[in-house]
């Protein structure tokens, strides 16, 4: 192994030679292959065995969870790919997921089990803040000390599924200055990329949402937009690029701000 | 002779409450055009939900102004509606001021109904300014002309006049009661009618009587036509709030309506032993239309939801597609589907409880294409709601239809989909690529 390769074993490896993973780690398409989202996933992996934590991903086994086919009205697309990926997970037997990307912990959580799939489901910021809270993960805050942090919150994650705390104790715990933008948690705006709109143009209007939402981050004159979402982490990095920023904002995920404070 | 106005009050009391129930009947045969949904979950939670939303009025509050507001007006409507069952019984009985035998608790009674009658007039004001004066935004949008907007300036309208005829009432009678005329019982407290007094003390008896006896059949009048403007108005919410609240989703806001028809297919094709070619049994029902195209192919609970719209806004004005300038609006959803549904309870109805198709649906003659493809799904609208309504239920479903019945997603989305089914991305990058990640630097 290359000293900068990361190492990651895939549930299919594990149950060839007899072993168990504690949790699995659905990356997702935007984490697999998306440049900036791939990031995102590199530090989340470092993050876990930097931690200790036993995990396994499924690698060529995953497909898409189908949230963007569900939410573009295609309900056929959908539970053609939750009953292939229900089927895999049911054979490894998985009964704990993580992931970075809040559509597919959204869709895996709540709408596989219809579908035969019940498995105990979070997302990377709940299970960092209990790896926090269990003493496995030590954060300093030392390159973020004083630094003005505004939290993005993923539609999906937060109204959607009711997360809204642990993605700001973390940042809290990195010794930041968390800045609210005057709509957060319940009432915060969409980055623009929900309901299958990544994939299309918007409709004709005056704006486009990611520079609205940008602007409201923006209003906090924060030194980072912290994101929990590989959607979001692109809509805010295209709206701060628009605004001309990118050299004075950084837009990033929270496994990247941890990876960073521990210099992992 | 004595009894004529018993006799014409009880009339107009039994045609006043008839047709509301008339009404009533009307809206649940129209709800129960819809499907019938299954209501799961927990009874408790949602009688706590009715307690908490709809009596609590928790969600109101979110914006404090308004919510302050509508709580002096709701709490007004409430309290008022006890010296309503006296001014009844009155009518019915032929007497003046029944309940004062209660003496002392009678006259913080009548005092309390006069300082939210007060409290009423001007919250009313201060909504008419915010609508017409202030033009707050969600209040202009462009679903708000012709008649939900002038239908909304009627009902304060109405709550005006039935609040100032109350009063007059009472500061009638409190001359009245000053001047020791015959049957007016010296019973009440006057806090607020008191001071109009002056404008009355130069009048006769006989002018205070007409006057007192005015304001009293107006005012009784008017609230039976309230009753009844109910139906056709937007303020159908001070009775649909409760139910709407009660039947109000559980689950979290992210778990979209699972497709039973569609898994039954997909379970078939995933089946090995089905048989592909087999032929549908002759008396197997048609398929289910996939998502909805018109009012029908909704739910019950969707077409309640309907009903219950009270046309705030506030919906539409957390949405960011709409604060984005794109036509989508869910409060027009919501108002084009009660139209849609009156329609065809109207055609229904005409036609002897049968529908006779008129060439229309929901969707494409009220509802575009363009207002449904700039959805973000991001549930902003669904938390707005003061009264539980789902209006992105709606906007899935159609896009369901659009998709499944008629293939006429974006292209964008096609090449998405096509992607998904072909490599299991929404981009086109094979699927055995999926862990290059872990190789890189």
């Amino acid at each position: 192994m290359s000293e900068n390769r990361i190492e990651v074993s895939t549930l299919a490896a594990m149950a060839a030679a007899g072993k168990e993973a504690e949790i699995l780690f659905w990356v997702g398409c935007a984490g697999s292959f998306d440049e900036r989202a791939k990031k995102i996933t590199k530090a989340f992996v470092k993050i876990l065995h930097n931690a200790g934590v036993s995990f396994a991903v499924l690698g060529a086994e995953e497909t898409c969870s189908g949230d963007p086919a569900k939410r573009a009205g295609n309900e056929f697309l959908f539970q053609m790919q939750a009953a292939t990926n229900i089927a895999t997970l049911n054979s490894y037997g998985v009964k704990k997921v993580v992931t970075a990307c809040p559509h597919c912990f959204n869709t895996l959580k709540n709408e596989y089990p219809a579908l035969g799939g019940n498995y105990e489901v979070v997302h990377h910021t709940q299970l960092l803040k209990d790896l926090l809270d269990q003493n496995r993960l030590s954060l300093e805050g030392g390159v973020f000390k004083g630094k003005k942090i505004t939290f993005h919150d993923p539609c999906y994650l937060g109204r959607a599924n009711g997360v809204y705390e642990a993605p700001r104790e973390l940042i809290k715990k990195l010794d930041a200055q968390l800045v609210e933008m005057k709509n957060c948690k319940q009432k915060g705006l969409c980055c623009g990329a929900g309901g299958a709109q990544m994939f299309k143009d918007a409709e004709p209007g005056n704006k486009e949402i990611n520079i609205a939402r940008t602007e409201e981050a923006l209003e906090t004159q924060p030194d980072i937009v912290a994101a929990a979402c590989p959607f979001c982490n692109t809509m805010m990095t295209d709206g701060v690029k628009n605004k001309e920023k990118e050299s004075s904002v950084a837009v990033m995920d929270i496994a990247e701000l941890i990876a960073q404070a521990g210099d992992l | 002779m004595q009894y004529i106005p018993n006799v014409v009050f009880a009339l107009i009391l039994v045609l006043g409450i008839g047709y509301f129930v008339q009404n009533i009947r009307q809206l649940i045969a129209n709800i129960t055009l819809g499907k019938k949904p299954t209501v799961k979950g927990d009874r408790k939670q949602r009688l706590k939900n009715v307690a908490y939303i709809a009596f609590g009025q928790s969600k109101m509050f979110k914006r404090p102004i308004s919510g302050l507001l509508h709580l002096v007006v709701y709490l007004g409507f409430v309290i008022i509606n006890i010296e309503v069952l006296e001014i009844v019984l009155d009518g019915l009985l032929g007497t003046h001021r029944l309940f004062s035998f209660l003496g002392p608790t009678y006259n913080v009674l009548i005092a309390t109904f006069e300082i939210f009658a007060a409290a009423v007039v001007l919250a009313v004001g201060v909504f008419w300014l915010r609508r017409n004066a202030l033009k707050i935004s969600r209040f202009w949008k462009p679903e708000m002309t012709a008649w939900p907007k002038n239908d909304a300036n009627y009902i304060l309208y109405i709550e005006w006049v039935l609040m100032g005829l109350f009063l007059t009432m009472n500061a009638a009678d409190y001359q009245l009661q000053l001047m020791d005329a015959a049957h007016y019982t010296q019973a009440g407290a006057f806090p607020v009618s008191s001071l109009l007094a002056p404008l009355f003390d130069q009048l006769s008896e006989t002018s205070l009587i007409l006057i007192e006896r005015g304001a009293w059949w107006l005012h009784i009048c008017g609230i039976l036509f309230f009753l009844n403007y109910l139906y056709y108005s937007k303020h159908l919410h001070i009775l649909l709030a409760f139910p709407n609240t009660y039947f109000g989703r559980l689950t979290p806001q992210g778990q979209f309506a699972h497709n039973e028809t569609v898994a039954k297919e997909v379970a078939m094709m995933m089946d090995p032993n089905a048989d592909p070619f087999a032929a549908p049994a002759a008396d197997a029902p048609l398929p289910e239309r996939f998502g909805a195209a018109d009012v029908q192919d909704l739910n019950q609970i969707q077409l309640l939801n309907a009903y219950t719209c009270t046309e705030c806004g506030r919906c539409t004005d957390m949405c960011p597609a709409n604060q984005t300038g794109k036509k989508l609006s869910p409060r027009k959803v919501m108002m084009d589907t009660r139209d849609r549904l009156e329609e065809i309870g109207k055609n229904t109805k005409k036609n002897k409880g049968v529908f006779v198709p008129d060439g229309k649906q929901l969707l494409g003659d009220y509802i575009s294409a363009e207002e449904l493809w700039a959805c973000t799904s991001c549930n902003a609208c669904v938390e707005a709601c003061p009264v539980s309504i789902d209006p992105l239920s709606i906007i899935m479903e159609m896009r369901q239809y659009l998709v499944m019945e008629q293939s006429a997603a974006p292209q964008a989305l096609n090449n998405m989909m096509g992607n998904i089914e072909n490599n299991g991305a929404p981009w086109p990058y094979n699927q055995q690529d999926r862990l290059l990640w872990a190789q890189e630097k």
